[in-house]
């Protein structure tokens, strides 16, 4: 052990000097909870960081896979402390370490995207998914035959059961009978489990399978059986072409390519920040070739709606799974119930545990 | 023909010939990792320069090191216990789960007690839950003749989802807007920390601990039982030593300690129990354990390395974008260079003679 301490000193004293020197370029670091090759989410905010790489004066870099916990407070601690001008992390779990390193860094710019807290140099930034999930859903709805839909979940948080909501408020606006089964897998990141996942859905009569994960399994299971899918987060139509009707899919390069302007002329002010179709933030990925022109026109235009400001969404009534008004007739839903929405609307078939 | 012959050496090599083994084992897994790099288009040593920098380099990145390692420590020490009477306890993931879903109940359930009874009684908690958990494999072991590796690895599964179970459901903080998280612990329920580092007192936890389970295996009868079963399970039983209840301690011990470490985690660096808290660190514990070749003082310099490595690989993808997966190649060629280099202490290389 003495050798490897010495060995270690030595290589030490040979490299301490030779720190990477602070240069003047603005700099962004990026916290993924995932693999960047992951097709999913991280791969939608690295197409982000890639679009402000290419601005003028802008450095970017990231660490991926960090673990939410204590170890992406590390890592955050790391790139303040390495004078970066924003730190970006891209998981709920990070919000709270975040906060923490926040507090330390005061002239740091922190941004936290998917949870709900903020502090004076802390922002939060999330997109209004549930906008596309709708539409998405409408394409599902006017798809299946047996009117039963899969959805294959994440994990029963807020962002995963409005998303559910939302796709089954848009099944319903086109298809009133159909139901969509919930199967939770506990996973964000799980080829083989979100596959079996996918499979089950199809095992018990669904022919549309929409996921909230991000590996393209459930778009492999059916593809394999022959019927449709709905993917997420970027298009996955290359995995499974013959299945994949569209998908919600993020764009998180306006909100980066904008915030980074406002914090360069000091412009920024910490908030909650929640933008949606209207900004370009979510959107639908393009339709598959079996998708009937009829069906396109008619979402497009309910997309155009949305994008008007004349389609909430979750406007009332709206009912839960017992059939009980959540939501009275003509009342929109407010941010903060959307954001801490912990039940499912009538259609659901599944529980949110 | 003058060919290599293995031959097994008179007497296994000294401290100072397995630390050269060592060393040459740590500098070839760090040459294959190096290529690797360079594979990749990165120049390895720069690449070297910024990990060790990013690991060891400065006070920061020290403090770091020591924090990362103290959990990881904690249950390496207790699969240490168990590895020592050849019960392979691979459960220490749940058994350290355990831990903090007992720590978490008593910091819960007695919010307002002081901080210097509330501390224990969160430690005693981790350990008792940690230890039964360690314990079930264990009897079902003797009782019923189970596999150890299998019943423990499957029992790590059922853990994670009991944790999961309470911060989904009766443990969920009302005001976290539906995700999954316990209320953040009073302030007595928090292992402080020390002086002006980041440090937390877990650190002293390891030392204490460490200690005591040395001392065991040095000065007790029951340690010296636990190797002797270790060495020969026949010749122990043959000797009249107890070994079921051998395999019933080391295992209840070993839970214990992972157990421990799910407190200290809980307690001094998330503060509150989410499903986050699980990452690793009791399949870590293996290789650390393995690493050390279950000595308590080398398995604190094995953690620390192991930290180091974790904590610089994420240095090295901020600097040179170096994807996450490369530290999980170095450690394994870490490990799997050291246990090969183990061959060298019991056997050595010499030249066949000409017939």
């Amino acid at each position: 052990m003495r050798i490897v301490k010495a060995v270690l000193t030595l290589f030490l004293a040979l490299w301490a000097g030779s720190a990477v020197a602070a240069d003047k370029e603005f700099k962004v670091g990026f916290i993924y909870v995932s693999p960047v090759g992951d097709a999913g989410w991280s791969y939608s905010h690295d197409l982000g960081r890639q679009a402000i790489e290419a601005l003028d004066g802008v450095t970017t870099s990231y660490v991926e896979a960090v673990p939410e916990g204590p170890d992406s407070e590390r890592v955050m601690t790391n790139m303040a402390r390495k004078d970066f001008d924003i730190v970006v992390a891209t998981s709920f779990g990070y919000m709270d370490p975040m906060l923490k390193v926040a507090k330390q860094f005061p002239k740091t710019v922190f941004l936290h995207c998917s949870g709900f807290k903020t502090a004076e140099n802390m922002g939060n930034f999330f997109g209004r998914m549930y906008q596309a999930r709708y539409l998405s859903g409408m394409v599902a709805g006017a798809m299946t035959k047996s009117n039963t839909i899969g959805y294959v979940a994440a994990f029963p948080i807020p962002e995963v059961i409005r998303g559910i909501n939302a796709f089954t408020l848009g099944v319903r606006a086109v298809n009133p009978k159909a139901t969509v089964r919930v199967v939770w897998t506990k996973t964000w990141y799980d080829p083989a489990t979100e596959k079996e996942a996918g499979k089950s859905l199809l095992d018990v009569g669904a022919d549309v399978v929409a996921q909230h994960q991000d590996s393209p399994g459930p778009q492999e299971a059916a593809q394999e059986k022959g019927v449709y899918s709905i993917g997420y987060n970027s298009d996955m139509s290359a995995f499974a072409p013959k299945a994949h009707l569209t998908a919600p899919v993020w764009n998180w390069k306006v909100y980066y390519t904008k915030v980074i302007d406002e914090v360069r002329k000091g412009t920024w002010k910490a908030g909650a920040v929640w933008p949606g179709m209207a900004e370009g933030i979510v959107d639908l990925a393009p339709f598959g070739p079996m998708v009937p022109k009829e069906l396109q026109d008619k979402v497009n235009a309910e997309k155009a709606r949305i994008i008007a400001g004349e389609q909430k969404i979750f406007v009332g009534p709206i009912k839960d799974q017992s059939g009980a008004v959540k939501l009275a007739a003509g009342a929109v839903a407010s941010d903060e119930e959307l954001l801490g929405m912990t039940w499912f609307v009538d259609g659901v078939i599944g529980t949110t545990k | 023909m003058s060919l290599l012959r293995i031959a097994k050496r008179q007497e296994p090599l000294g401290v100072g010939g397995s630390c050269c083994v060592l060393a040459a084992a740590l500098a070839l897994s760090l040459t294959l990792a190096g290529v690797f790099l360079a594979l990749g288009g990165t120049s390895p040593l720069s690449a070297l320069s910024v990990l060790l920098h990013g690991a060891f380099g400065s006070r920061h990145a020290l403090e770091d090191c020591v924090l990362k390692a103290i959990p990881i420590y904690l249950c390496a020490l207790g699969v240490a216990v168990a590895f020592r009477l050849k019960i392979w306890n691979i459960g220490a993931e749940g058994q350290f789960a355990l831990g903090a879903i007992g720590a978490t109940w008593a910091a819960l359930t007695f919010p307002e007690l002081p901080k210097i009874a509330l501390l224990p009684l969160m430690a005693a908690m981790a350990m008792a839950a940690g230890g039964l958990w360690g314990l079930v494999p264990a009897i079902l072991r003797q009782r019923l003749r189970t596999n150890e590796i299998i019943v423990t690895l499957m029992m790590n599964y059922i853990a994670v989802l009991l944790l999961d179970y309470l911060v989904y459901g009766a443990w969920k903080d009302p005001t976290s807007f539906g995700f999954p998280m316990t209320p953040l612990f009073s302030d007595s329920a928090i292992i402080g920390r020390i002086g002006g580092t980041t440090i937390n007192w877990g650190l002293a936890h390891c030392l204490v601990l460490g200690l005591l389970v040395w001392a065991f295996f040095r000065f007790t009868r029951t340690g010296f039982a636990v190797l002797a079963g270790g060495d020969n399970v026949r010749a122990a039983r043959y000797a009249g030593l107890p070994y079921d209840r051998l395999v019933f301690l080391v295992m209840a011990v070993s839970g214990a300690l992972a157990g421990w470490a799910g407190f200290v985690e809980a307690s001094a660096t998330v503060n509150r129990l989410q499903p986050s808290i699980m990452v690793g660190y009791g399949y870590t514990a293996i290789v650390v354990a393995w690493l050390a070749r279950l000595h308590p003082l080398a398995i604190g310099v094995a953690a620390l390395l192991l930290a180091g490595l974790r904590v610089g690989v994420e240095n090295l993808q901020l600097d040179l974008q170096v994807p996450a997966a490369f530290g999980g190649i170095i450690e394994g060629a870490i490990l799997l260079t050291v246990l090969a280099g183990g061959f060298f202490t019991t056997y050595r290389f010499t030249r066949r003679r000409r017939p």
